[in-house]
């Protein structure tokens, strides 16, 4: 596997200009002879197929929803950064791309992050096109508003529903090429294998969700939007359909997997209530701008809330954090949470939960100005746990939310197999270790609509393409493939559930791959995870045939990937020898409990190579330069 | 707690239908909806019984996946949540809970509470966008906005397109969710070039699928997970007209 980035060359401030100058073009004639495959339909794909098809590019879109409008990007609830500094207070470009490299304690490309900079602001232009609602001052101009970690208010968002208009933004984007004729939706299909021909992507193989059809389709380029593997944990803030399927379909092809093991953990998230819990609720974490962390002072003191003095609680994150206070990094704020919950001071069914405390800020602001900043998102907490957090203080744990990791991709966004390109939450690129809120939206919008359109063009332009035909021999054996895959699901007649087998998975993978990690912890995990996926394929229970509606199958299917991660997710933890962002190792950390990177040998990107489920994977590394930033050691204090 | 559920289970498009009743014991209250059902599906799986298929996807109320008639009541009684936020706190020892999916002629019921919504996608595609252009847009802060305007707008673009307002309505209307859409984009000064051809497509469009009309029974209002208003469809009537009046030309190229 060779992994060249191709980052141009030039002043980081020129990269993306200059090469746009110069990235070859397709005549609008050509365009029309190439067919483009699109799988998944969030910010990313959305935004991707709806600019391609605007373009003159043949594109199918495909979903597993029934509808492109219900990708998981529709539930981002906080908001989408852009350096427009429209607040004057000392924004630009250079300072979102400074803030995102920093935020990913140093373990993102600098040319990548610095370009995902520089269109954020044409993403804002773009969406209020659109007609997306974002909140306005009483001027009538964009408001905005600081986001979790950053000192300055770049934020831009609708009511605390930004992922749903921004998506719904690309949708109706998408469907105007629907109609024009340029776009293809097939909804209800999942991508369950990719096409490679001559070292090439070709294309896709489908399930019809339902008639359980295995379908081929062919193109001259795939893009994976497929999003993040979160729900590798079972419970996570993810959609229960996400999954990391196709991602992983592509890796086993031949497609470079890096830093796996780089996830996040969102701090602010509704705490389990029980057993059967099916996922977790994320609260945005603006609530965070005015509510304040803290746990009693005493271990087991489960007295009422508002019955704890002052004295007796433990601002924790002010404390330990002063300058930064509750508005620390997720990461940080994530693993403080474990860490007082370890420590016994817990609280709320099962002790794994932290208060998060509004009552101050009622008292300065009143409950008005509250409601109108976190109605919504207090009417869902109310909704879920049945308390009133205007009167009692919220309840709050981290849970799985985010993975930074993905399939590796170049500057132009293409995998280690050509005419594979991947974006959004799908890819590795742009986040390093950890992402700041607000960056998602913003990237996955940034590769769909002006990414992507770009750097496509130069690929097919250059690319020597023979005509590939669904009955070739590759499509037929890729389908062959598949099918066989369902059938050996269904065949297996077990006696265990899927979700029985997927919720010991991700217990597993929360204690050891989760908010800290150590050394013997993932070792042992691997050891586990492989045994557990061995009695997985005995024993599984999947009711049904495969000729119709059947949602254990789909779930079976992708589970079965999904301890394939997982296994080189610990894999990946294991080779990094050094804390960084998500990665915590409780083995690397400063005398203060921080992270510790160790950027003489881990100042990389590493890239794992498929070998066979049961061999080994071969590690491969892209060095990160950093010529415009300085490495330093995060510190929020 | 202790639960009788009658549910509506359907092979497949084909297949007729019926109600089967499935006894749980030990419900706990602070379940979700869906999470007794998961609970209830992994227990039929164990027996060797097909699991009851149903949609959801996000389980926080926004993606618009889940939806099915609870007793009668689109996403159940818990007034302004889809049947993801509905808990089982709601609900006392003992209750009987009748369980079926959203009946209308326009969303064909694929398998148990899992039915066709693609009616939905078609009327958008006529003419619910802006068109715009990737990279074509002006300075976001172009043109300001009173925040009283950008609200009224962000009030219908909060629809999650779930479709509970057909399935609520007497005559399987869909005109709040069409009018939700004409409005989000004809209050805001984007939409105002294709405000009445949008209008007018989406009308035609609407018609053409197996919807009914609206006769003002207000059910839609009262069921839609994001509490639209009905003021929608008034808008929705008064865009159509003017566009029918002013010469704006039929997007499907029908004459009338």
């Amino acid at each position: 596997m060779k992994l060249d980035a191709r980052i141009p060359s030039g002043p980081l401030t020129q990269k993306w200009r200059d090469l746009r100058d110069h990235l070859a073009l397709v005549s609008p004639a050509n365009k029309r002879k190439h067919n483009v495959i699109v799988v998944g339909t969030g910010l990313a794909g959305g935004a991707a197929a709806a600019s391609l098809g605007e373009l003159g590019y043949r594109v199918k879109a495909f979903c597993y929803q029934d509808s492109a409008r219900r990708a998981h990007s529709i539930a981002a609830q906080g908001g989408i950064n852009a350096a427009k500094n429209y607040q004057n207070d000392g924004d630009s470009v250079f300072r979102l791309f400074y803030d995102t490299i920093k935020g990913g304690d140093y373990r993102a490309r600098e040319a990548n992050v610095y370009r995902l900079a520089e269109v954020s602001n044409q993403i804002i232009d773009q969406c209020v096109a659109q007609g997306i609602p974002f909140a306005r001052e009483y001027s009538g101009y964009l408001a905005n508003r600081s986001f979790g970690g950053a000192q300055v208010s770049r934020t831009f968002y609708a009511r605390g529903q930004t992922g749903q208009q921004l998506l719904l933004g690309a949708y109706s984007a998408l469907n105007a090429q629907v109609a024009a004729g340029t776009v293809e939706v097939h909804p209800r299909t999942e991508m369950l294998d990719l096409v490679v021909v001559d070292g090439k992507a070709r294309g896709i193989v489908t399930r019809n969700m339902v008639t359980g059809e295995t379908e081929c389709h062919v193109a001259d380029a795939v893009l994976l939007c497929t999003g993040g593997y979160s729900n590798v944990y079972f419970l996570s803030t993810n959609a229960k359909g996400c999954n990391v399927t196709a991602a992983w379909r592509a890796y086993r092809r031949g497609a470079g997997f890096a830093n796996p093991n780089y996830t996040q953990i969102h701090p602010t998230c509704i705490p389990q209530s029980g057993e059967y819990q099916s996922k977790l609720t994320l609260m945005s974490e603006s609530l965070r701008n005015d509510g304040r962390v803290w746990v009693p002072k005493a271990e087991g003191d489960d007295r009422d809330p508002n019955a704890i003095p002052e004295d007796e609680r433990d601002y924790y994150l002010e404390r330990i954090y002063p300058s930064f206070g509750n508005l620390v990094p997720r990461d940080v704020a994530s693993r403080n949470a474990k860490k007082v919950c370890d420590e016994g001071r817990g609280i709320g069914p099962g002790k794994r939960g932290v208060y998060l405390d509004f009552a101050e800020a009622i008292g300065r602001l009143g409950e008005d100005v509250i409601r109108s900043r976190y109605g919504n998102l207090f009417d869902m907490y109310e909704m879920i746990t049945g308390e009133n957090p205007y009167k009692n203080p919220m309840r709050i744990y981290p849970a799985p939310h985010y993975s930074m990791g993905g399939l590796w991709v170049d500057y132009y966004l293409m995998s280690t197999i050509p005419g594979l390109f991947v974006l959004g939450e799908a890819n590795f690129s742009d986040h390093g270790a950890n992402r700041l809120g607000a960056s998602a939206l913003m990237q996955g919008l940034a590769d769909g609509y002006f990414v992507i359109p770009s750097t496509l063009g130069e690929y097919l332009a250059g690319a020597k393409l023979d005509d590939v035909s669904v009955n070739s021999d590759a499509c037929r054996q890729t389908v062959r493939d598949v099918e066989k895959r369902t059938r050996k699901l269904l065949d297996v007649r077990g006696s265990r559930t899927v979700d029985s087998f997927h919720r010991e998975l991700g217990l597993l993978m929360l204690d050891e791959c989760g908010m800290s990690r150590t050394g013997k912890g993932l070792s042992e995990a691997i050891d586990k995870i492989r045994a557990l996926r061995a009695e997985f394929w005995e024993n599984v229970k999947v009711p049904g045939d495969g000729t119709d509606l059947n949602q254990e199958l789909e779930k079976a299917g992708r589970v079965a990937d999904h301890f394939e991660l997982a296994e080189l997710m610990c894999r990946d933890a294991l080779d990094r020898e050094e804390s960084c962002g998500g990665h915590f190792r409780e083995e690397h950390q400063t005398e203060e409990g921080e992270a510790l990177r160790d950027d003489e040998n881990f100042r990389h990107v590493t890239v794992w190579e498929f070998k066979g489920v049961d061999k080994k994977p071969v590690a491969h590394r892209e060095q990160l330069e950093f010529e415009n930033v300085q490495l330093t050691q995060r510190s929020y204090k | 707690m202790r639960l009788t559920l009658h549910v509506w289970r359907q092979k497949n498009a084909q297949d007729k239908g019926a109600f089967s009743t499935y006894e749980l014991e030990d419900v706990n209250t602070h379940m979700s909806f869906l999470e007794m059902l998961d609970v209830l599906n992994q227990d039929l799986i164990t027996k060797g019984e097909n699991p009851i298929a149903f949609e959801h996807d996000c389980r926080e109320g926004i993606c618009g996946s889940c939806g099915f008639v609870i007793n009668g009541v689109a996403h159940g009684h818990q007034k302004g949540s889809t049947v993801c936020q509905l808990h089982m706190r709601h609900f006392a020892d003992g209750d009987e809970i009748t369980i079926e999916p959203w009946r209308a002629k326009a969303f064909p019921v694929l398998c148990d509470l899992v039915v066709d919504r693609s009616s939905f996608d078609r009327i958008l595609r006529a003419g619910g966008f802006i068109t715009a252009r990737t990279g074509s847009a002006p300075d976001a802060n172009t043109i300001p906005i009173p925040t009283e305007t950008l609200e009224h707008a962000m009030d219908f673009a909060e629809c999650i397109g779930c479709g509970a307002c057909v399935a609520s309505c007497p005559n399987s209307a869909a005109m709040l969710f069409v009018g939700a859409k004409i409005a989000h984009l004809g209050i805001l000064p984007q939409g105002q070039p294709e405000r009445h051809k949008r209008a007018l497509a989406m009308v035609e469009a609407m018609e053409d699928e197996a919807f009914g009309a609206c006769t003002n029974f207000r059910t839609c209002e009262a069921v839609c997970p994001k509490e639209i208003s009905i003021s929608g469809i008034a808008r929705m009537n008064k865009d159509y007209r003017k566009a029918l009046f002013s010469g704006v030309g039929f997007a499907s190229g029908k004459k009338r």
